[in-house]
């Protein structure tokens, strides 16, 4: 039998199997990132409010960020057991120094000026913040949350070792039956994921900030 | 959860465990072996290229995007793909490790050379220097800030990724972890984590006072936010 490097028939005949890979994949992505966001969300709020606590809060996250992923899956094992809590503890830690450092920089790069002019017009606190500050950071925040999610999508491939993984389980597949189509398959889609989720975000973007769009 | 450190204070303290060719000093030394020689090959191929077009600002944009690109890529897929193709041997490690390290060190170093002042550029020209004395004398001082972010950067996410040589049948702290899953020894799991994570942390500790020594008492400051932007930038270990 000639087969070359790729095999197409495999692709055909496991399509399922690859498309349960990939949707485990997002779901292992989508969910980290959004718990990410929503622990970051209150941490920066609550930097900006008590700026003593900005440092001690961004130095925990680097150091949870400094400690390999591999490693940081494994320990959380005696915790969780080998389910998808211990995929999802650690993606979700790894976002947090990302996140919460963009939304405070976001939200920190308001104009002191805009900021002014709202409190003179009679904006609440809280109005204020929804309704100008941030709109104004989008941006920033939604730079923080593209890096997250282009990092996660990376990571999780790295589950399969402990049982989890979306696409890495084509990897362990075509490592452990030394057969390259289903790593290749999982490269190709994992990196495609990645520039089609980074795409998206970025389109997000654009719908929530409509007045720094070119015109035309 | 008393019983995992008892377990595992049992186990650093076992002199088994430090000896031969599965104690922890071998395989330490095989886990700085792997790394530095993809450190060393990664400043190779990278810093050239970031000096280039950092230099002359051609193709900039290409390698920053490339350089994106390529932080998508999961590396523990690559080393298994070209464990496959190419098998066994060191190689596979080495060129994953390497791609991984390249995007970090180009961006910052071309983002280091675009950063240098263009009134000190050009009064560095207007004093006669020539294109390769004004890389020397004033870019390459000048930028070390972010070049060494950009390498430190590297040198972490390869330690903290070498550990994957283990699931190719190489040494390293890797070893721990992979035959530890494999034999449902949980203990050595996890003192395989706490030694890969100990390593990386050591080698950012150790790098940044390296960035110190060898970065201008006038760029200091600008050194420690260069480090901060850098270490956002991600890793796939």
């Amino acid at each position: 039998m000639t087969q070359g490097i790729f095999d197409w028939a495999w692709v055909v005949d496991n399509l399922g199997d690859i498309w349960a890979a990939l949707a485990e994949h997002v779901v292992l992505t989508v969910i980290p990132v959004g718990l990410g966001f929503l622990m970051a969300f209150p941490m920066a709020l609550a930097s900006i409010h008590w700026p003593r606590l900005y440092s001690p809060l961004l130095g925990v996250a680097g150091i949870l960020f400094a400690i390999p992923t591999l490693a940081l899956f494994v320990v959380m094992i005696p915790f969780t057991g080998l389910s998808k809590a211990t995929a999802i503890v650690p993606l979700t830690l790894y976002t947090l120094l990302i996140l919460l450092r963009n939304t405070v920089e976001g939200l920190n790069g308001v104009p002191v000026h805009v900021r002014e002019a709202a409190e003179a017009m009679g904006y609440t606190r809280a109005r204020q913040l929804f309704r100008i500050e941030l709109p104004l950071a989008v941006p920033v925040i939604m730079a923080g949350l593209r890096i997250a999610t282009v990092n996660t999508i990376a990571y999780v491939a790295i589950t399969a070792l402990i049982g989890q993984g979306g696409l890495g389980n084509l990897f362990m597949d075509g490592f452990l039956r030394q057969f390259p189509t289903p790593l290749i398959v999982g490269l190709v889609l994992s990196v495609t994921l990645a520039v089609a989720a980074d795409l998206g975000l970025l389109g997000v973007q654009r719908v929530l900030t409509p007045w720094r769009r070119d015109p035309g | 959860m008393v019983e995992v450190i008892t377990n595992l204070l049992a186990w650093f303290a076992d002199p088994v465990n430090w000896q031969g060719p599965n104690g922890v000093p071998t395989r330490v030394l095989e886990h700085i072996y792997y790394s530095v020689l993809a450190i060393v090959v990664a400043v190779a191929i990278a810093q050239p290229v970031g000096i280039f077009i950092g230099h002359t600002g051609r193709g900039g944009a290409l390698a920053i995007n490339l350089s994106n690109a390529a932080r998508a890529v999961p590396t523990f897929g690559v080393i298994l793909l070209v464990f496959l193709v190419a098998g066994l041997g060191l190689a596979p490690v080495l060129v994953a490790l390497v791609v991984l390290a390249i995007p970090s060190m180009i961006t910052n170093t071309y983002a280091g050379f675009r950063a240098v002042d263009r009134d000190v550029r050009d009064s560095a020209v207007g004093m006669g220097m020539t294109g390769w004395q004004v890389i020397r004398r004033v870019e390459i001082p000048v930028a070390m800030p972010l070049i060494m972010a950009g390498v430190r950067i590297a040198a972490v996410q390869i330690v903290a990724t070498a550990t994957f040589a283990a699931v190719v049948s190489l040494g390293g702290l890797g070893r721990y972890i992979i035959d530890g899953l494999a034999q449902r020894d949980l203990t050595q799991v996890l003192a395989g984590a706490i030694l890969v994570a100990t390593l990386s942390l050591l080698t950012e500790f150790g790098l940044s006072r390296l960035q110190r020594v060898v970065i201008s008492n006038g760029l200091q400051e600008e050194s420690e936010e260069a480090s901060m932007e850098a270490s956002l930038e991600g890793r796939t270990g």
